[in-house]
C-alpha cells in the first residue's frame, strides 16, 4: 500500500512537470557556462588534431576559437568534443555541442532534413584517391575491381558510388568509423585505396610510416565546401558564426593580420579597417555581441590566411597550396561580404 | 456465550473504497494508466522537439534511394537499393554471424567443459588456463587481436597463397568455388528431402524395437549414409547437373567463387572462442550437479565412461546447463553489434551507422535497431525455453 502510494505520487508529480523542453538561446547559454562547446574530429592533422599534450589545433579549430574570441574576447574559451563522422549530427541536434566545426560537406540533405544550418565555406575542397605507387596506377579510371577504404557515414562513400556507377565500374567499399582505422587498414593492404577529401588525404599521408610510398591520384570526383555548421531555429548564434569567418576573409583582404591589428587600430584610416576592428560605423550589439569582436578575432586566431598557412599549407607538414582557397582577388574563390 | 454479531454482518455493505479488492484492483489501473501517460509524454515531447527544430520525423526515408556500397550482402544489393533494403543486408549478416557463433561456441564449449573435469592432468589444466584466459579479456581486444591477427600475416591478392587452382587465402579473404546450380539439381534436392524423412522414420522404429526387444540398431551410421549416399548417388545418375565457379584473379581482387572475408572470420573466431568459455563452465556445473551416486551406479552395472556420459550424465545435466547456454547464446547475439569497431557489415555498422548518418534521423534508426535486437533474443528464449520444458525432469 505504501510502495504504491509513493509510485503514484511520483508519476503524478513527474506529468506535472509537463513543459515541453526547450531549445534555448545558444548564445545566453554559451556566455552563462563561459565557454563554446565544439565539436571536432577524433583526429585529422592540419584541420582539428590533439597534439601530446592534448591541446587542439587545426583550420576548423581556429574557427572555434575566433567564435570564443568574438564572444569573449579569449581564444582559450573553448572545449572541444571530438566526435566521429556517425556521431556528429546527433550530437550537435542533440545540443551537446554548439558548434560544429569538422570539415562536414555542405550538402542538400544536410542542410535541409537534419534541422542544420551551414554557416559558410571555410575549405573548398574535392574528393580524391590514395594510392601505394607500387599499384603501378596512374588515373582513378584504371581501378575498375578495387576496393577501396573508407569513413562510414561520410559524403566519401556516396560519391564513390555515384562516380563508379556513371564510369560502369566495379568497386568493394570497406567502411570504418574513424580516419585513423581506415589508414591503419590501407596500411596493412586490406584495400587498394583509400579514398576521401583531398585535405584528409594529405593529412592521412603524413601517418604512414613512409609517406613517399603513396601517392594522391590526380582525379577530383566531387565537390567537398567544407564548413561549420549550427542548429536551426537559433538566428542570432547562426550570424555570429558565420561573421566571424567572415571577419577572417575580410581581414586578410584588407592586409589586417595578427602582427600588425594593434597598429591598425591605433593608426589606420582606410574606412574599411576601421569598420572590421568596430572603432566605427557597425555595433557589435546587432549581434550581442562587444565592438571589438573583429578585432579579437584577428588579434588572437589571424586572419584567414595566417590560419591556413600554420594548419594546412606552407608552414605545416601538409603543405597545400592555396588553390581554390586563396581569395577571389587572388585567383582563388574565397569571397565575403563587406562589413559594412 | 457466543460473541455479538456486529453491525458488519456479511448482508451489510462494506463501502466500496474499504474493500480490499477494490482498491487493489484501483491502484493497479492507476498506476498502468500514469506509466502509459507517462510514455506518451516522452513520445509526444520528443516528437515536438524534433519538429520544433525541423529535423524530420517517420519512417519515410526507408524507402530512399540508399546511394552507398556495402562490403559483403547475402541478398542482392546495390547503391540503387532502398534503405529499407541495407536494413535487411545488416539483418541477414547479423544473423549469420550469430548463428555460426552459436554453431561453434556450443561446440567448443562442450568440449573443454568436459575436458576440464578429465582425469588428464594435462587435459584439465590446459581446459583451465583456456578458459580463464578468454573469459578474463574483453571482447573487444578479441575480435581487435583476432582480426589483426589474421589480417597482417595473409599476402595481397597477388601473391595470394593457393591450393591448385581453386583455393586462394590473401588478406582480402578465403576464395573457394562455388558450386552453381544447373538444370536438374532440384532432383537432388528432393533426394535429399526423401532420404531426411526416411531417417527420421526408421529412427523412430528403432528406438520401438529396442524398448520392445532391446535390439540395438546403428542409427547414426545408417542414417549418414542415407542422407549422405542417396543424394549422391542420384546427383551422378542425372549427369552430374551442377559445375562449380572457380575464384579468378582479375586486375586487383579475386572475381568468382565464394568468399569468405576476413572481418567475417575474425568476428566468428573471437564470438565462438569468447563465449565457448563461457559456456564450458556452464557444461562443467551441470555435470558436476548430476549427483556422483548416478556415475557410481552407472559403472556398477557395467557402463564405460565415455556411454556413462553420453546416456547418463549429459541428459541430468543439461537441465542446469540450458539456462545457462540461453543467456550466453542472447550475450554472443548482443556482442556481434562489436562488428562495426572491424567494418563487418552487421545491423549496427550498415544501418544504425551509415543510413543513421545519411539520413539524419538517430530516433527511428535506433529504435528500429532496438526492436531487431529485442526480437531475435525474445525468439532465441522461446526455443530454449521449450527445449528446456522437454528436457525438464518430471517429479512424480
Amino acid at each position: 500500500m505504501n510502495s504504491r502510494l509513493v509510485i503514484g505520487a511520483s508519476v503524478a508529480a513527474a506529468l506535472s512537470l509537463s513543459t515541453t523542453a526547450h531549445a534555448g538561446k545558444t548564445l545566453e547559454a554559451v556566455k552563462a557556462k563561459g565557454y563554446v562547446q565544439c565539436g571536432v574530429s577524433t583526429g585529422l592533422p592540419g584541420f582539428s588534431a590533439a597534439d601530446e599534450k592534448g591541446q587542439f589545433t587545426g583550420l576548423d579549430v581556429d574557427v572555434c576559437r575566433a567564435v570564443a574570441a568574438a564572444i569573449f574576447g579569449d581564444a582559450g574559451k573553448v572545449k572541444y568534443s571530438p566526435l566521429t563522422a556517425k556521431e556528429r549530427f546527433t550530437a550537435l541536434q542533440s545540443g551537446e555541442v554548439d558548434m560544429l566545426s569538422r570539415n562536414t560537406t555542405w550538402t542538400y540533405t544536410r542542410d535541409t532534413s537534419l534541422g542544420l544550418n551551414f554557416t559558410g565555406v571555410n575549405y573548398y575542397d574535392g574528393q580524391g584517391f590514395l594510392v601505394t605507387k607500387d599499384l603501378g596506377v596512374k588515373s582513378a579510371l584504371e581501378m575498375d575491381g578495387a576496393s577501396f577504404c573508407i569513413q562510414a557515414g561520410t559524403t566519401t562513400e556516396l560519391n564513390l558510388a555515384d562516380y563508379f556507377r556513371a564510369n560502369k565500374m566495379q568497386y568493394t567499399p570497406i567502411t570504418f568509423d574513424t580516419s585513423d582505422q581506415t589508414i591503419k587498414a590501407f596500411e596493412a593492404g586490406r584495400c587498394d585505396a583509400l579514398t576521401s577529401d583531398q585535405s584528409q588525404l594529405y593529412a592521412l599521408r603524413i601517418k604512414l610510416k613512409d609517406p613517399n610510398s603513396a601517392m594522391v591520384l590526380p582525379e577530383v570526383i566531387s565537390k567537398e565546401p567544407l564548413g561549420p555548421v549550427v542548429r536551426q531555429g537559433d538566428d542570432e548564434w547562426l550570424n555570429i558564426v558565420k561573421w566571424s569567418l567572415f571577419a577572417m576573409v575580410n581581414a586578410e583582404e584588407l592586409g589586417v593580420t595578427s602582427e600588425n591589428v594593434d597598429e591598425m587600430k591605433a593608426k589606420s584610416t582606410d574606412p574599411n579597417v576601421r569598420r572590421l576592428l568596430g572603432i566605427e560605423g557597425v555595433k557589435g550589439e546587432w549581434m550581442g555581441l562587444p565592438d571589438e569582436w573583429g578585432y579579437s578575432i584577428v588579434k588572437h586566431v589571424g586572419n584567414y590566411g595566417e590560419a591556413f598557412d600554420r594548419n594546412v599549407g606552407k608552414g605545416s607538414p601538409l603543405g597545400i597550396s592555396r588553390g581554390l582557397n586563396a581569395l577571389w582577388s587572388k585567383g582563388g574563390i574565397q569571397y565575403a561580404p563587406p562589413i559594412r | 456465550m457466543a460473541p455479538q454479531q456486529s453491525s458488519q454482518t456479511s448482508t451489510s455493505r462494506v463501502p466500496l473504497w474499504r474493500q480490499p479488492t477494490f482498491r487493489a484492483i484501483l491502484f493497479q489501473v492507476l498506476l498502468v494508466l500514469g506509466i502509459l501517460a507517462f510514455g506518451y509524454y516522452l513520445l509526444s515531447n520528443t516528437l515536438d522537439n524534433m519538429e520544433r527544430r525541423g529535423i524530420t520525423t517517420g519512417f519515410g526515408f526507408l524507402s530512399n534511394e540508399a546511394g552507398f556500397g556495402i562490403l559483403k550482402s547475402l541478398i542482392d544489393y546495390d547503391e540503387t537499393h532502398t534503405y529499407g533494403r541495407t536494413f535487411l543486408v545488416g539483418l541477414l549478416n547479423t544473423l549469420l554471424v550469430a548463428g555460426l557463433g552459436i554453431v561453434f561456441a556450443t561446440f567448443i564449449g562442450f568440449f573443454m567443459g568436459v575436458a576440464r573435469l578429465s582425469k588428464n592432468w594435462l587435459v584439465a589444466r590446459l581446459a583451465t588456463v583456456y578458459i580463464e584466459t578468454f573469459r578474463n579479456i574483453p571482447l573487444l581486444l578479441q575480435i581487435m587481436f583476432w582480426y589483426f591477427a589474421v589480417l597482417r600475416p595473409l599476402p595481397r591478392p597477388r601473391q595470394s597463397l593457393n591450393l591448385g587452382d581453386a583455393v586462394f587465402l590473401n588478406n582480402r579473404g578465403l576464395f573457394v568455388p562455388q558450386p552453381v546450380a544447373e538444370q536438374g539439381f532440384w532432383l537432388v534436392v528432393t533426394t535429399l528431402a526423401v532420404a531426411v524423412a526416411l531417417v527420421v522414420f526408421i529412427a523412430r522404429w528403432a528406438h520401438r524395437r529396442q524398448d520392445a526387444t532391446g535390439q540395438q540398431f546403428p542409427i547414426v551410421s545408417v542414417g549418414i549414409a542415407l542422407i549422405v549416399g542417396l543424394p549422391l548417388v542420384v546427383f551422378w545418375l542425372s549427369g552430374s547437373p551442377m559445375h562449380l565457379e572457380y575464384p579468378a584473379l582479375k586486375g586487383f581482387n579475386f572475381r568468382g567463387g565464394m568468399e569468405v572475408i576476413p572481418e567475417l572470420a575474425a568476428l566468428v573466431l573471437a564470438l565462438s572462442i569468447y563465449t565457448g568459455a563461457f559456456i564450458a563452465e556452464a557444461v562443467r556445473s551441470g555435470i558436476l550437479s548430476v549427483t556422483h551416486g548416478q556415475t557410481e551406479a552407472a559403472y556398477a552395472l557395467g557402463l564405460k565412461p565415455r556411454v556413462t556420459l553420453k546416456l547418463v550424465i549429459i541428459p541430468q545435466a543439461m537441465r542446469v546447463i540450458i539456462p545457462q547456454l540461453t543467456s550466453q547464446y542472447l550475450n554472443l547475439t548482443k556482442n556481434s553489434s562489436l562488428a562495426t569497431a572491424i567494418g563487418y557489415p552487421d545491423l549496427v555498422n550498415v544501418f544504425a551507422g551509415t543510413t543513421l548518418n545519411q539520413t539524419g534521423q538517430a530516433v527511428e534508426v535506433i529504435a528500429m535497431t532496438m526492436g531487431v535486437y529485442l526480437a531475435i533474443s525474445l525468439v532465441i528464449s522461446m526455443f530454449m525455453n521449450w527445449y528446456n520444458k522437454r528436457k525438464m525432469l518430471v517429479e512424480r
